[in-house]
This record gives structure tokens, sequence and C-alpha cells, in this order.
């Protein structure tokens, strides 16, 4: 069940979206590109005036990003290890501040890691002290690349994608639409993650590409 | 003749609370949308037969994307609905074809029964136009707890050439119905209508 993790979580709705993309006017793929986000819709503690201080939301969204990215996962019909992009992003209705989406950027990211295999140390990076290390230390080694925005009910966001262990990938560069129908209002906020398990259908611009990764530095 | 699918989406939309209230259990509602080719784009046909087929091919398809978005049994689906956008090279009766002829059997088949007509819409539009989709509850059209509609829309959809066939199925009506009307426990199920 979800929202039960806190009172500054009350989850009012949530919204999963997945397609399937099987060519865009060129050669049919074999295996459709899968692409998807899922977004809660829930309460903004903080809207309709200033809050200084509104860290332990940060803190209290850690066990929605973990249900949200295992529920994406599952609403794909894949498992982790077929998912190579990702990206995340928040939508904060019109009582919020654009900063408030901005708390999403540690629950959401690191949930989605995690669950992809991701072996860093959490609390570091929430400090702002990410660790070096070499060879392939485990997967979901890229920036989660985000967007965020205040709008109004219905407002679209599209949420950057890039490839899981190393941002450069040219293939991989992706945006995803998402939009949910009636929110956020005024006192809510919507926030997303979104995954997909390939490159763009008919990539061809060069680039790195994924089989040449070789720093696992999250960038090349 | 079978569907030339660019694209399938589907969406679950899941209420957990409304209006303070917690939505117990929460209502879902499940959209399956493809995108297709049309056969008759940019010229005049007087037979739809092709449209007409892939609306059989796509009600089976779509119908039973929803129910398993839903992870329900067949029979525990309570609404739907189905509707179409066509691109500007084709005509809103392509909608028609698509929808009316044989869309109906393999979604009733996906969703056990079916006894009531399927509420439609249908229009033409453009990439990223919104459709809403009408719902009634599958076996009896009066049910008043389940009139409602899902907003159906794809950013890239449907280009010139394509038609966006949407359906949708929930497993429950409006997020805390109180406006009357025939209830649930009250349906004979048998007319299609009560």
């Amino acid at each position: 069940m979800f929202g039960l993790s806190s009172d500054l979580i009350d989850v009012r709705r949530v919204f999963t979206h997945v397609e399937e993309i099987h060519h865009e006017f060129g050669p049919v793929a074999d295996a459709p590109l899968v692409r998807g986000a899922i977004a809660a819709v829930l309460r903004n503690p903080y809207a309709g005036s200033y809050h200084a201080n509104i860290v332990p939301m940060m803190e209290a969204l850690n066990p929605l990003g973990v249900q949200l990215a295992q529920q994406l996962c599952q609403a794909m019909g894949v498992a982790p290890d077929a998912i190579q992009g990702y990206g995340k992003g928040a939508i904060v209705g019109a009582s919020g501040e654009l900063e408030h989406g901005a708390l999403w950027h540690v629950p959401g990211g690191y949930a989605m890691r995690e669950l992809l295999g991701w072996k860093g140390d959490r609390a570091a990076y929430t400090a702002g002290q990410g660790g070096v290390s070499s060879g392939q230390p485990g997967n979901a080694l890229s920036i989660v690349p985000s967007t965020k925005k205040v709008g109004p009910p219905g407002a679209a966001l599209d949420v950057p994608l890039t490839h899981i262990n190393a941002s450069y990938v040219r293939s991989h560069f992706d945006a995803i639409e998402v939009r949910v129908p009636g929110a956020p209002r005024a006192d809510e906020i919507v926030l997303i993650l979104a995954m997909s398990t390939g490159a763009r259908v008919h990539a061809r611009v060069g680039g790195l590409a994924a089989q040449d990764i070789s720093q696992w530095n999250g960038l090349r | 003749m079978t569907a030339q699918i660019r694209k399938i989406v589907v969406q679950v939309d899941e209420v957990l609370q409304e209006g303070g209230k917690a939505v117990t259990p929460p209502t879902r509602r499940a959209l399956a949308m493809a995108v297709i080719a049309n056969p008759y784009a940019a010229r005049f046909s007087d037979n739809l037969d092709e449209l007409i087929a892939i609306g059989e091919e796509l009600g089976g398809l779509l119908g039973a994307r929803c129910v398993k978005a839903l992870g329900i049994k067949p029979a525990d689906a309570h609404s739907y609905g189905k509707a179409a956008i066509v691109g500007e090279a084709g005509e809103l009766e392509h909608a028609a074809a698509l929808l009316h002829p044989k869309l109906g059997a393999p979604l009733r088949m996906a969703v056990s029964k079916g006894a009531a007509l399927v509420p439609s819409a249908k229009k033409q539009g453009t990439l990223g136009t919104a459709i809403d989709v009408p719902l009634g509850h599958k076996d009896a059209a009066f049910v008043r707890s389940h009139f409602d509609a899902m907003e159906a829309r794809i950013h890239d959809a449907p280009r010139a050439n394509e038609i966006l066939v949407a359906v949708v199925v929930t497993d429950s009506g409006r997020p805390h119905p109180r406006v009357g009307g025939l209830q649930v426990h009250e349906i004979v199920g048998q007319d299609g209508l009560r």
C-alpha cells in the first residue's frame, strides 16, 4: 500500500504508462523497444507557504521511490537487468515551488539505481560525496537525468532518458512524455520515474556505443 | 489483413483517495492504445473490409492488454469503452469501420460476457490529439456509478496516414459514486441495459 511510510507521504493516485515501439517508419524491430513511466500523485505538504526546511520529505520519500521503481519494472514486463535507460521528473502544482520537485532527486534516482544493481554508498551520495572506483563496479553508474516544472493539472513533462551506465552513450539519449490527466492539483506533486529497455528504435547517429563503455565512471 | 502496428501504449490509472477520503479498494482503469497504418489513407474506397478486420484483431489484442495490466480475471472487469482518432489523410468513416462492425466481440471475450453496448467516441486529429473514451458497465449500460471517461492521447500519433485505436477496461466505477441510479448489485445482465 502506498502512503503509509510517513505523515509527509500521502499518495492519491498512481499512474503507469508503458509503450512498445515496433518501428518509426523504418525496419521493424526484432524485439520492440519498451519504454515506461510511473507517476505518483501526492499531497505537497509544503504547498501554500514558504518552508525553509523541506529536507525531511526527502528521506520520507525513500520507500515510495523503491515501490515505484519496482512497480514500473513490473508494469514493463521485464527483469531489472533488461533496463538500459532511465530518467526521472517532477511536476509541482500551482501552490508549490520548483524546489519541492527537487526533493525527488535523491529518493527517486537511488531507488532506480539500487533496483538496477548499483553498489555505491547512498549516504555518501546524499551528502554530495560520491565514491570513485575502477572496473565495472555494478550497474546504474550514470547520473539519472531529470526535468521538473511547476504546472497545472494535465501538464506534460518530457522526462529525459540516458544509458544507465554511461551518460554519453548516444543511442540511448531519448525522452518520454509523461502526463497525468487531472494532476497535479494546486496542492499536489507528481513524482515520476522512467525506464527503457534500449536505444532509440532506429538509432543511427554514431557516438559512443553501449558495447564500448570502458571507463565505468558513469560517463563513458 | 493484419494490423501494421507502429506502437502500443498501455496506461493504468489507480486512484487511492479522492476528496480527502480513501478509496477502498482503489479504482483502476486501464487504457490500451495501438497506432496503426491506415490502409485507406489518401484514397476513397467504398469497401472498408481491411479496417473491419483490423478492428476485430485489435478488439482482442487491446482488451487482453487492459485485463493483463489490471492483473485481473476477465470476469472481474467492470466497465469498458473504445475510441479512435483518424489522422488527416483518412476519414471519420475509417474509425467507424474499426470500431463498430467487429471490434466488440473479441473485446467481450477478453472481459467475459459484456451484454452492454461498448460506448465509443471517434474524431479526426493529429499528433497529440486527445480523445475521451466513454465508459459504461459491461453488462448493464444504466449502472450510473460506472459512467465515466478516460483520456487517451499519444504525443506522436496519429500521423496523417495512421489511426490511433483505444480500448479502456476497468475493475471499478468512479471513486466514491453517490448520485444514485441503478446499482451493480441490481444488475440483471440480460438485455445489456439493466
